[in-house]
């Protein structure tokens, strides 16, 4: 039985929501997992408890919305203490380099990825890709240090880091096979590709990782909603 | 030796509202520190470029072996060095409200602030005050529900979130400057109006919030180099 009043409002084929579910999992928090349709119009439900982005995910606990999944996951991490897992480290300045990789996986490296798939122009694909393979040397060369030898961005268990990047694995996978490359190798980031494997087979993540071939397919019903947006009216 | 009291350096400029927000934090902790201006229009310095190679800008904090990029990082860094005189509020919920403000403030505010100074064409600009304005309403909400009735978004005291937004303030008076509007006035935003006053006369703050007279200038100076970049 779900904790009282602990929700998640997301879809399955989110990477924000699944990180949620993640840090959830990692806490043994159980949760109401309340699904939106991105494909429908938003629900009243998202409208109302994210007023400001209108976006998923949206967690609920003691019917006090938060919304932004990184900001989610520090909550979590805060709430829920008597946990063995912690996904960010106690050190100050080890908590500072995972916020930093953290923010550079969503400031700049999960926008090159949305580029590759929404470019306009063969052109803006190709700049984009370069930037997305670019991205991955250096989330390798961060995986270096802050593993510290180990398996996980966090060191021995999954933290942050590996949430937040994580997460975005499926459509990594699914934007690789449409651009026919893979855009995480084994020659450039052959320590991001072992990774990825401890990663999705970890027991906090497993049960959330979406199927590929499935995501592909939404993938395209998305794409096809979000260039329907973008384009100029008359 | 204590982590804490190794030596303290911040790399920035006087009129970046990011670097700003490292030297309130340091102030309100009390903490010591060595101010190196960088002279970003002259190209960036060695130092800035080994000790931001991701990102290449500033402010960065050099806390003896350690550096620490990314201004809101920062500050929760200094936070949980020196935890006498708290920044970021105790309670989770507070401190997600806190995040979640200071986000949008970095993500959306600001980047349509700067819009409004480089809006070619009116009803580009007209466009971008529409979403400075309401954005401004926004946090005119929040900052009801978070002060509760005290002067600040931190309450009492000033906090994370009177730091992120409070840093703006100088640029938002030279955008009023220039567009000749009053964002921040007494019918839409009366209490942001007074906060700004009271934000800008704290002490951990007032000597580092530049004169906009001061500030216009070197916007100008700078508007000017941007248009003279030649573009491929």
């Amino acid at each position: 039985m779900a904790e009282s009043n602990v929700k998640v409002l997301g879809t399955w084929a989110s990477p924000f929501v699944m990180r949620v579910k993640i840090a959830l999992h990692l806490k043994s928090v159980r949760y109401e997992d309340v699904e939106e349709d991105l494909l429908a119009p938003k629900s009243e439900l998202l409208l109302k408890s994210n007023p400001v982005y209108k976006k998923i995910p949206v967690f609920f606990h003691a019917h006090n919305p938060i919304c932004e999944s990184l900001i989610i996951l520090q909550y979590i991490d805060e709430v829920w203490t008597t946990s063995a897992s912690t996904i960010l480290p106690s050190d100050p300045y080890e908590r500072s380099q995972s916020r930093f990789w953290a923010a550079y996986v969503d400031d700049k490296f999960f926008p090159a990825l949305r580029r590759l798939v929404i470019g306009a122009t063969e052109e803006d694909k190709k700049a984009a890709l370069a930037e997305v393979v670019e991205g991955t040397v250096v989330l390798e060369g961060a995986f270096g240090e802050l593993s510290k030898g180990k398996a996980f961005f966090g060191g021995d268990n999954i933290g942050f880091v590996d949430i937040a990047l994580g997460s975005l694995l499926g459509w990594i996978e699914v934007i690789g096979k449409q651009c026919e490359t893979k855009l995480v190798s084994e020659a450039k980031t052959p320590r991001l590709v072992q990774w990825a494997d401890c990663f999705s087979a970890h027991e906090a993540v497993k049960d959330v990782l979406p199927d590929v071939d499935k995501l592909a397919d939404f993938g395209l019903k998305l794409r096809a909603k979000i260039l329907k947006a973008l384009a100029p009216t008359n | 030796m204590a982590k804490s009291d190794a030596e303290v350096k911040v790399l920035g400029t006087w009129a970046s509202p990011f670097v700003m927000r490292v030297r309130i934090a340091l102030n309100i902790k009390s903490v010591a520190y060595e101010f190196l201006q960088e002279r970003l229009w002259e190209g960036k310095s060695e130092l800035l470029l080994k000790s931001n190679p991701v990102h290449r800008k500033v402010p960065v904090l050099i806390h003896g072996d350690d550096t620490i990029c990314e201004s809101l990082i920062i500050v929760q860094y200094i936070d949980e060095v020196w935890p006498s005189a708290p920044i970021l509020p105790s309670d989770p919920h507070e401190r997600a409200t806190a995040r979640f403000w200071a986000a949008y403030l970095d993500d959306k505010w600001f980047p349509s602030l700067r819009a409004i100074g480089m809006a070619e064409g009116e009803d580009v600009r007209k466009a971008a005050i529409g979403q400075v304005e309401e954005g401004l309403m926004l946090l005119e909400e929040a900052f009801g529900k978070c002060s509760q009735g005290q002067a600040f978004f931190g309450k009492d005291q000033i906090g994370y979130l009177d730091i992120t937004f409070g840093c703006f303030l100088g640029w938002l008076r030279v955008t009023e400057k220039m567009s000749g509007i009053k964002l921040l006035n007494e019918i839409n935003t009366p209490a942001l109006l007074k906060w700004a006053n009271r934000f800008c006369n704290d002490a951990a703050v007032k000597d580092l919030m530049p004169e906009t007279e001061k500030l216009a200038e070197f916007a100008k100076m700078l508007r000017g180099r941007v248009r003279a970049t030649p573009t491929s």
